[in-house]
């Protein structure tokens, strides 16, 4: 589904990913740690197609598709999904209106006729008890005097109606609470599925204990500098990141 | 002040003056007569505003003064395909849903064909017919110090409405004037109306303004005085949609007795090559109440000017303003906001707020608050803002799979929320809205 080869991208000037590789297959979920400015955050921008992002080399395909040639907008019509780190507050736009105009122009793409109002009521409502996001928000400005948690859940519910193929979570559990937290992962499992995927973004391992991944990836100074299976969260748990940090100063010392 | 001899339209004037004078100013008082030579005197000195005067700095007319116009005046007689292009415009600003009485005028004059039934109530006369009325002798600028466009419509005004709602009296509907403006050449049109809200009385109007924008260039001056009286209420929606070609300079005062309360929505669509607006509440009494919300989304080439002014003359006064602005492609807007507060005036609390998106990459906006206050005890603030997209806000709705244009559109009528929300009459907010979304262009570099 994702195929990333030797991904570099900078930004402001600065050198930030510096060759990243990753495959992600339909139904996997793969987890991506590190430590704070090791680059988790920027990778996610540079899939969703942030402008102030530069990819420098490398390549990187989605559905067989150059992702890196698409627009934004184009990146979530094929089915990439990025749920933000930090949701921006859009006063005086409503989130209802907000979503049929995303779902109608994602079905515009994909030459699908706009959803009746009826229909998108029926999988609004659905959506919303799936993703336990409360109706009175769902009818609010975007985002708008939102608590931290609720921001997140909106980012699940999002995710929940337009049923991307790929969602990239950006440290969704940043600020959540444990009942939060427990919410926002229950989500994601129910709309984990063998046709999608996910990758999680998280510096801490408490989210992995309720989504548990299929692949766990750490990122450091802009590379994958370990992969393994979930035993490997629970190791950065344990150790936490600085025999990393010692690791990569050694191996520059070899070199 | 303009070398007022290279403008072709200063001759037409004077000439138009001495026609009025010759034909239906002779039936006209003694004293109305007297009020109409003072004022075109006072053009005369003045002629057409300049850059040079501190309230047209940044609203150069050169480029409009340079046509040539006719002048409207009474006795013309509407050619038919005036009246048939009239009644298409009136239709197109028909607003769906919405349950009103309606109006209207075609260059000014009234046309009853085009309209509905009448409130109960109210009165509404032809301006011309209500020339004996004291009411209109006493809506003449007191101090006869007009200047400009303002004394140039009360030289030569003919046509227009006079409204007056009785005492206690409260129209079941609000009330829809459709101005609409046609021409086959040059036209200058000074429409002149008078509206009166007796003590308790209510009115809600909402003001259309259309023109075919052909060939022609129509320029209306326009002219409006609102006077409402104790504990009266009125609410005024003015929604100007005039295409290119049309020329709009529209003076509107408004005079507030005891504890009366004034509502003003403005909002000025795409179009016009000149908007104008001169908006001034004059709070002549104690404790009174008076919004003033404005929405101008500018285009093309055109320049919108907003001046307003609320005018504390007495204690325990309220008023609040919020004016916001959207400038695309190479449009120019402008924005000045007086807030004056007499001696008099303790205990005023005054807000203004003028927030602007300059998307265009050729806009402008000239914002001005001006704060005079000379009372000790009172609550004033202003505030002032240009700024453009929110970057952080396109990219997360481009991530959703919304299209840049799209996006941007959302971004605007966003933006635009706060004023068109203020809007009482539902089916009148999404004509406007709708409106919004209408002139919202694909690219707006």
């Amino acid at each position: 589904m994702l195929i990333i080869k030797n991904l570099h991208a900078e930004v402001e000037e600065k050198q930030i990913l510096k060759g990243i590789n990753l495959e992600v297959k339909a139904g996997e979920v793969h987890a991506i740690m590190g430590p704070n400015g090791s680059g988790k955050s920027s990778l996610a921008s540079v899939l969703a197609g942030r402008e102030s992002y530069h990819v420098t080399e490398g390549e990187v395909h989605f559905h067989g598709k150059d992702l890196l040639d698409m627009s934004p907008e184009d990146r979530a019509r094929e089915g990439l999904f990025l749920a933000f780190q930090y949701p921006i507050e859009i006063p005086g736009v409503s989130n209802v209106n907000f979503l049929k105009t995303a779902l109608t122009e994602i079905r515009t793409y994909r030459g699908l006729p706009p959803m009746d109002a009826k229909e998108f009521l029926r999988l609004s409502r659905e959506k919303q008890k799936l993703v336990e996001f409360d109706a009175q928000l769902v009818n609010r400005s975007l985002n708008e005097g939102f608590s931290g948690g609720e921001k997140k859940r909106n980012e699940i519910f999002q995710l929940a109606m337009l049923e991307p193929s790929l969602a990239i979570l950006d440290e969704t559990d940043s600020g959540l609470d444990i009942d939060a937290l427990r919410i926002v992962s229950q989500g994601v499992n129910k709309l984990r599925s063998k046709d999608n995927a996910f990758i999680i973004i998280t510096h801490y391992q408490r989210l992995l204990e309720y989504i548990v991944p299929d692949f766990v990836h750490v990122l450091y100074n802009g590379r994958i500098v370990r992969s393994g299976t979930k035993e490997l969260a629970l190791e950065l748990e344990e150790k936490g990141y600085d025999w990393l940090k010692e690791e990569s100063r050694e191996k520059a010392e070899t070199i | 002040m303009t070398s007022i001899q290279d403008i072709p339209l200063y001759e037409e004037v004077v000439r138009g003056f001495d026609q009025l004078t010759q034909t239906i100013a002779k039936s006209e008082s003694a004293d109305l007569r007297k009020t109409r030579l003072h004022a075109f005197e006072n053009f005369r000195e003045s002629g057409f505003p300049s850059i040079r005067n501190e309230d047209w700095k940044y609203t150069n007319l050169t480029r409009f003064l340079k046509d040539e116009y006719a002048l409207s005046l009474p006795g013309s007689i509407a050619a038919p395909a005036t009246v048939a292009n009239a009644a298409k415009l009136a239709d197109s600003a028909r607003i769906a849903d919405f349950d009103c009485y309606t109006i209207v005028l075609v260059n000014g004059a009234w046309d009853k064909q085009l309209g509905s039934d009448l409130p109960k109530g109210v009165e509404i006369l032809p301006i011309a017919e209500a020339k004996q009325d004291p009411a209109l002798a006493a809506s003449f600028s007191q101090d006869g110090k007009d200047r400009f466009f303002a004394a140039l419509n009360t030289a030569l005004f003919s046509d227009g409405l006079f409204i007056r709602v009785k005492a206690g009296a409260l129209p079941e509907k609000p009330l829809h004037i459709i101005h609409t403006y046609t021409a086959g050449t040059n036209l200058m049109v000074q429409p002149r109306h008078l509206w009166v809200a007796g003590e308790r009385a209510e009115l809600s109007v909402v003001e259309s303004l259309v023109a075919d924008g052909g060939e022609a260039h129509i320029w209306a001056n326009s002219r409006t005085e609102i006077i409402l009286h104790r504990d009266a209420k009125v609410d005024h929606v003015v929604i100007q949609s005039a295409p290119a070609g049309t020329r709009l300079v529209n003076h509107t005062t408004v005079r507030q007795k005891k504890q009366s309360l004034y509502n003003n929505y403005t909002f000025t669509l795409p179009g016009a090559d000149l908007v104008r607006n001169d908006l001034q509440a004059k709070l002549e009494e104690d404790h009174t109440e008076t919004h003033l919300y404005g929405l101008y989304l500018a285009a093309g080439q055109q320049l919108v000017d907003n001046h307003t002014l609320v005018d504390h003359q007495k204690p325990n006064c309220f008023s609040n303003e919020l004016y916001k602005g959207v400038l695309l492609e190479q449009s120019t807007g402008v924005f000045n906001g007086k807030v004056y507060v007499h001696q008099d005036a303790q205990k005023t609390n005054a807000f203004q707020q003028n927030n602007n998106l300059v998307i265009g990459k050729k806009a402008t906006i000239d914002s001005k608050p001006e704060l005079e206050i000379f009372a000790d005890d009172v609550k004033c603030s202003h505030g002032s803002t240009v700024g453009q997209f929110s970057e952080d806000a396109l990219f997360y709705l481009r991530a959703r799979g919304i299209g840049e244009a799209a996006a941007r559109a959302l971004l605007i009528n966003a933006f635009a929320f706060d004023v068109t929300q203020k809007i009482k009459h539902a089916p009148v907010e999404q004509h406007v809205n709708r409106l919004i979304s209408l002139h919202i262009p694909v690219t707006h570099a």
